[in-house]
């Protein structure tokens, strides 16, 4: 194996500054498991369509199985383990266990990591499939609350084959409010710097 | 896979020198499509040329009331940026209608555009496949073909495009900016794809080694009152069997100017200049939607098993005008914020 097929990465996992050297065929999700230690992101499909193996890299979610670990040098990387806090679990954790949102648990670290993003892609603005096409875009109005449709549409790359769904969204919804609590009245991503605001 | 070398360029001029006059080097942005390719050894590069480091990042405001969109934006990014939103929200609504927020976070609009087509005989390598391997033949014609073209394909490939993304592009009339060891070059979105025709493993006309660097949105007041509908077999995450992104803009009741575009149904993104012209001036009634739809749709060469979606098609542009026309009426222009909240 000559040089130019392996790169030599940082990744900062968890907040921990990990120095490694990698085959550049290894995936993040390879890297993060077997190089790392790391194993609560899953290898489901290994091909992007179950989303077990979410992280969130430099805070947006993405699948690790197709995420080059060489690509990734140099960003920081959560998993399921680095959500928690020093003691206590994150709400949206905490909510999955309250309200059962798994059976086998498999995809669970995905969700999770996952719906962590949901909430935070929502605080930011932003809209989904499900956000209603008969409501024209308005800038500065406030986002809309999630509801069920919304966090289905939005946690759709997330499959679980036990089909916890019900709870799952369940428990984000829960989440959900509880941010929303805390995010009241956040306008839409960039809406201050709109010329053409007509609010 | 293959071993490979991993290149992470910051000057364009280093991606276009490490890319020139090889065909095993690939650019690689998001990797959703690319990497997954390469576990199946569709792709066998020796070199990636990561571009996602280049300074191709964002969308800015062009002179002409439109938007200039850098190669690497991610499509979440497209589809949440406030000026898409309000001047193009088709192309943010065809973003968020396909993948999922995962792949949206990594995929890139260039790699949007250049994706290839979900034909699972293209993903399979131990099935014959003109596109993937020119001559071996086309085994979707006679096998599995649901999903397949209705439009402009050929004996040697049925395959579709798969973007939603690039649907909504064409109907704006998009323009791809590109760079090469020659100099920069442009080609609008209808003239990017070319139809499988002989060579479907040929499928665009950039020259060999360009880098897509932005793509260009024209300023059009019609956009704003713009819509993507997209039918496909489960709720959400999932391929399109036809999408359409439509504008339309309706003065004393008649048609003033009209853009249509079909996903799902060829090759490329499908304009459907047709029953734009049809409908030029008409009065804006469900009947000559229908009419101007049935007029694109007689051109349609459905396969033994995908003729339902010539009749999706005519429904699908005559549903998305429909809806257009209706919010002419009432009180919902596209910038009109007095509405109530949800």
């Amino acid at each position: 194996m000559s040089d130019r097929t392996r790169s030599a990465i940082t990744l900062h996992a968890n907040g921990d500054a990990r120095a490694l050297t990698v085959d550049n065929r290894r995936t993040l999700l390879d890297a993060l498991r077997d190089d790392l230690g790391l194993t609560g992101a899953k290898k489901g499909c290994d091909h992007g369509q179950c989303g077990a193996c979410t992280v969130l890299v430099n805070g947006r979610r993405v699948v690790s199985c197709l995420t080059l670990a060489a690509a990734a040098d140099g960003s920081e990387v959560t998993t399921v383990e680095g959500l928690a806090g020093a003691d206590r679990l994150s709400p949206l954790q905490e909510a999955f266990v309250r309200l059962d949102g798994l059976q086998c648990g498999f995809c669970t670290p995905g969700q999770l990591c996952s719906a962590t993003a949901v909430l935070a892609e929502h605080a930011a603005g932003w809209p989904s499939a499900a956000t209603r096409p008969d409501r024209p875009y308005a800038p500065g109005r406030p986002t809309p609350a999630l509801d069920a449709a919304e966090i289905r549409e939005r946690m759709s790359g997330n499959l679980c084959r036990c089909g916890a769904y019900p709870q799952i969204v369940r428990a984000v919804l829960e989440a959900a409010r509880d941010t929303a609590a805390e995010h009241a009245h956040t306008p839409e991503t960039g809406a201050a710097d709109l010329e053409e605001s007509h609010a | 896979m293959k071993e490979f070398a991993y290149l992470r360029p910051t000057r364009i001029h280093d991606a276009l020198t490490a890319a020139a006059g090889r065909d095993d080097v690939r650019y690689l942005a998001g990797g959703t499509n690319l990497v997954d390719l390469m576990k199946d050894e569709v792709y066998r590069p020796a070199v990636l040329v990561d571009v996602r480091h280049l300074p191709l990042d964002g969308v800015r405001d062009a002179p002409d009331g439109g938007l200039v969109i850098g190669a690497t934006t991610t499509n979440s990014d497209v589809a949440a940026h406030p000026h898409v939103r309000l001047r193009y929200p088709a192309l943010s609504q065809a973003i968020l209608a396909g993948a999922s927020g995962q792949l949206r976070n990594m995929a890139t609009v260039a790699g949007n555009l250049l994706q290839r087509t979900r034909c699972g005989y293209f993903a399979d390598p131990s099935q014959p496949c003109n596109k993937r391997a020119p001559g071996s033949g086309c085994p979707a014609i006679a096998g599995e073909h649901h999903n397949h073209a209705i439009l402009d394909w050929s004996e040697h490939c049925a395959a579709t495009h798969a973007s939603d993304m690039a649907v909504a592009l064409a109907a704006f009339d998009a323009v791809v900016h590109y760079e090469t060891l020659d100099g920069p070059g442009i080609v609008t979105l209808a003239d990017l794809y070319l139809p499988p025709g002989t060579t479907p493993d040929r499928e665009t006309t950039l020259p060999a080694g360009a880098l897509i660097t932005a793509v260009a949105l024209p300023g059009a007041a019609a956009s704003r009152r713009s819509r993507y509908r997209k039918v496909r077999e489960r709720a959400s995450y999932a391929f399109a069997t036809v999408s359409a992104a439509a504008s339309l803009d309706v003065r004393d009741g008649r048609v003033h100017d009209v853009r249509i575009a079909l996903g799902g149904v060829a090759a490329r993104p499908w304009r459907a200049r047709h029953a734009e012209a049809v409908l030029a001036q008409q009065a804006a009634t469900t009947e000559h939607f229908r009419a101007a739809a049935r007029a694109e749709l007689e051109a349609a060469r459905p396969l033994r098993g995908n003729a339902y979606k010539v009749a999706l098609a005519e429904n699908l542009i005559t549903a998305v005008l429909d809806d257009l026309a209706a919010s002419h009426d009432g009180s919902a222009a596209p910038y009109d914020t007095q509405e109530g909240s949800r």
